[in-house]
């Protein structure tokens, strides 16, 4: 029997990838663990190998093509016996068993289309959802409206590991004294490639790879600092940093005021923060809310590739200690970048991201994917959700959401952390002395679940939160 | 000397490491005139003499006002241990980053920072060096490169590997002595600098204080490698033991570890055989070893005994002198004692500064 050759996914998270070269021809005799083709990714380069016998029956991807959504047939394989020639794509039991969905492509993000196309591939949109790749949204109605550069300023679409990218090589164009340390930073061009070519543009002085001892290199990371350089620090998961954060704390956070204002501390941790796909507890952590209770420190968590560029540039810039989170599933999302020389964002301002007035939707980093998409669906049901991304938690910009609230006199929060004491309890705590007279309703909470995350598929999906419950407790809170 | 190329070779190879208290076997040592023994001039001598002083009766004084609760929290006197950090300055250069844990008093000082603004942190006050926003184990002089003063038990020796990566950045040919104890030694993240330090040649001098005892842990019981010269071994990093009551061989040993570091070869490790008097901090009954021990220690080793015998026998200065020396040094303590117990305490507006620095300044 036939078998097809899925387009494989290499991480958790991708979607999508090149078939870069085919190394077996059509007609090519197939044993288990040959080498039929090489795949990229934005992040790595790997290799197909065949898992079945028979014969390289037809190519249905040429080589060269971008933008092959994981588990599309790439290929087919005549079992022994069968006429290579009569197979159909289709007709192959899938190997991994899982059947999928083609991920949105570019060009369906690029028309719109990527909304459409994620929810149809699930049961119901009432059930519970993984994070959907989150999708670019075209529609004027979710332009940011804080006008933060010149209308007419071309826009470039960047995706946020570019964008991520590129404010770290203005900076270290800009200042001798910025360097970047990590796990894999530099020959390996970062684990999720955010530092990809730093290495070859500015040598290894200056991308420094480290060994795998988190404590250890954040300790020389501040240590550095206190002696006056600019480092920025990649962990490759804040999951990690949980090892080094004493120093987080205890070197950087508090140093600054041991010394009565002698010593700052100019520093920049960064890295994905929070849940990816399937990895399971210990790599699933948002730290948002644990590193938002500390004096002393900025924590910035953007959502879009424009607001990385310009916050992390401004992140480098501080003369004190910045958490940077950042999320792995939104590394490939693409956004439109304003193609300025020096594009750089002021820390501790949140954004508009969408005007609405019946109801106010706060988030931040890839809680916001839910944000928009429930507000889009509000609006088909006649409710029109405002849509705030708080973009930096620390120092919060309450009074942007407390503006909003005494328009709205609704508030939901919308975050993957876990419940207690997150980022909507302190959101809820603000509201109750600032904007208790406005609130027409109780402010409700859209968080993770209160357990370590899940490995299972289906338990992920019920930890994570879900647009229908953006969307429920918004008409909640609209009493609808 | 072969000890900067033969890791565990060298001087430190035949003091012993035993640390049975009674033998004291590094500090008789110094008692017995060693061919080898390095020398000091009159003029080192008297300047070693006065600096260690200095840091005793400052001490001292801390210990009295801690008594009369002038002085809060925490605070951990280093009385006993002045000749490593005197023999490490003499050896250093200006320039050179010191940075140590959280019995630090003796270093600031060493370090050429004003004992009026130790005292005054001490109590809380605002002329203290951090404005009274940081105590006894925080305290910092940018001027004087003295960066902390710092609680966490072993937290210092990253930071201070990583004062050595911006002078290795910055190809300052400056070295940072990280100092820790024989408690922090056995922290992890230690060994993470260690690889670290090595691995990129990072030139930095680990000074171990091995006074004897983790809080109230002895070595012994805390340690399965107690001979702190060896913990860099694995990674290449040489070693020595030094008789660190002997402010003599203190210097020697780290003129020879400063030049490794310095000339582009990588960190290296001093451990300093030494001795604390007091406990552990001011609420430690010391309960953990004899009052025989201690005594011996003070009457037979006592590194600031040991210079004023030589300079009286050796170089023959006179009693007066050290007399005028003495009153000297008291005179200074008092003064600090008394700026300390006098100048006002932080104005309650600086609870909100130095918090974050304005990022458009």
């Amino acid at each position: 029997m036939a078998t097809d050759i899925l387009m494989p996914a290499l991480s958790p998270t991708m979607e999508e990838g090149k078939l870069a070269k085919w190394l077996k021809k059509e007609g090519d005799p197939i044993k288990s663990g040959d080498v039929l083709a090489e795949i990229e990714t934005d992040k790595a380069t790997m290799e197909v190998e065949a898992i079945d016998e028979g014969v390289l029956a037809k190519i249905l991807i040429a080589e060269g093509t971008e933008g092959v959504a994981v588990n599309t047939p790439i290929a087919i394989i005549a079992g022994e016996g069968e006429d290579p020639s009569s197979v159909q794509a289709g007709g192959g039991a899938k190997p991994n068993g899982t059947g999928g969905h083609p991920a949105p492509t570019p060009d369906m993000q690029a028309e719109g289309l990527a909304d459409k196309a994620a929810p149809a591939a699930k049961s119901g949109d009432d059930a519970p959802k993984a994070p959907a790749a989150p999708a670019v949204i075209t529609s004027k109605a979710d332009e940011p409206v804080m006008a933060e550069f010149p209308a007419d300023t071309p826009m470039v679409t960047t995706t946020v590991r570019e964008a991520l990218r590129d404010a770290m090589a203005e900076e270290m164009r800009r200042d001798g004294d910025v360097f970047v340390m990590g796990e894999e930073v530099a020959e390996y061009q970062g684990a999720y490639k955010i530092t990809q070519n730093l290495l070859q543009e500015f040598g290894a002085k200056r991308v420094v790879d480290t060994p795998i001892t988190e404590h250890g290199f954040a300790g020389i990371g501040v240590g550095a600092a206190l002696a006056g350089l600019k480092p920025i620090v990649e962990f490759m998961t804040f999951n990690f940093a949980m090892q080094a954060i004493d120093h987080i704390i205890n070197s950087a956070a508090k140093t600054l005021y041991m010394s009565g204002g002698q010593l700052g501390c100019p520093i920049v941790f960064r890295g994905p923060n929070g849940a990816a796909a399937r990895v399971g507890a210990q790599h699933s952590h948002d730290y948002a809310a644990w590193y938002s209770n500390v004096p002393g420190l900025k924590v910035i968590a953007p959502y879009t590739a424009s607001d990385a560029k310009g916050l992390l540039k401004a992140a480098i810039r501080d003369p004190n200690p910045v958490i940077f989170l950042e999320n792995e599933i939104l590394y490939g999302q693409s956004f439109p970048v304003p193609q300025l020389d020096d594009f750089v964002l002021p820390i501790g301002k949140a954004k508009v991201h969408r005007t609405g007035s019946d109801v106010t939707i706060v988030s931040f980093a890839i809680g916001m994917t839910y944000a928009l998409k429930a507000a889009q669906a509000l609006a088909e049901q006649g409710i029109e959700a405002e849509v705030i991304d708080l973009r930096t938690i620390r120092p919060m910009d309450s009074e942007t959401v407390v503006r909003s609230v005494k328009k709205t006199g609704r508030c939901i929060t919308v975050e993957e952390g876990f419940p207690q004491s997150g980022i909507g309890a302190e959101i809820v705590a603000r509201l109750m002395v600032d904007a208790f007279d406005y609130l027409d309703a109780p402010v409700l909470r859209i968080t993770g679940k209160d357990v370590p995350m899940p490995y299972a598929a289906n338990l992920e999906k019920l930890a994570l939160p879900t647009v229908a419950e953006v969307v429920e407790a918004a008409k909640s809170v609209c009493y609808k | 000397m072969d000890a900067a190329k033969d890791p565990g070779k060298g001087p430190a190879k035949d003091a012993s490491s035993s640390q049975s208290p009674a033998e004291s076997p590094q500090a008789a040592e110094a008692h017995k005139p060693a061919p080898n023994m390095p020398q000091f001039t009159r003029e080192e001598d008297l300047h070693a003499y006065h600096e260690m002083l200095l840091i005793r009766r400052f001490e001292e004084k801390a210990g009295q006002l801690y008594g009369m609760g002038l002085i809060g929290g925490f605070c951990h006197l280093y009385i006993g241990q002045e000749a490593v950090v005197i023999g490490m300055q003499m050896a250093s250069v200006d320039g050179d980053q010191v940075i140590t844990g959280y019995r630090d008093h003796g270093h600031m000082l060493a370090c050429g920072m004003d004992p009026k603004g130790v005292m005054a942190e001490l109590t809380g006050r605002r002329g203290g060096y951090s404005r009274g926003k940081g105590g006894s184990m925080h305290m910092f002089s940018r001027e004087k490169q003295f960066f902390g003063g710092h609680g966490i038990v072993g937290a210092q020796v990253s930071l201070g590997t990583g004062l050595a990566f911006a002078d290795h950045y910055r190809e300052n040919g400056k070295v940072s002595l990280t100092y820790m104890g024989d408690g922090a030694a056995n922290q992890g993240q230690v060994y993470e600098s260690f690889n670290m330090a090595a691995l990129w040649k990072l030139p930095v001098v680990y000074v171990i204080e091995n006074n004897r005892y983790a809080m109230g842990t002895s070595v012994a019981r805390a340690s399965a490698q107690t001979d702190f010269s060896k913990r860099g071994l694995s990674f290449g990093i040489p070693g020595e033991q030094v008789d660190g009551m002997d402010v003599r061989t203190v210097r020697e040993a780290a003129s020879r570890a400063i030049e490794h570091a310095r000339s582009g070869q990588g960190p290296y490790i001093l451990e300093m055989q030494t001795y604390r008097y007091r406990g552990h901090s001011m609420s430690d009954p010391a309960k953990y070893r004899t009052k025989d021990e201690v005594s011996k220690m003070r009457d037979e080793h006592d590194p600031i005994e040991m210079v004023r015998k030589r300079l009286l026998e050796l170089h023959g200065v006179p009693e007066a002198d050290l007399k005028a020396t003495d009153a000297k040094v008291r005179e200074t303590v008092n003064a600090s004692a008394e700026f300390a117990t006098n100048d006002p305490e932080p104005d309650p507006a600086e609870l909100w500064t130095d918090i974050l620095l304005d990022a458009h300044a």
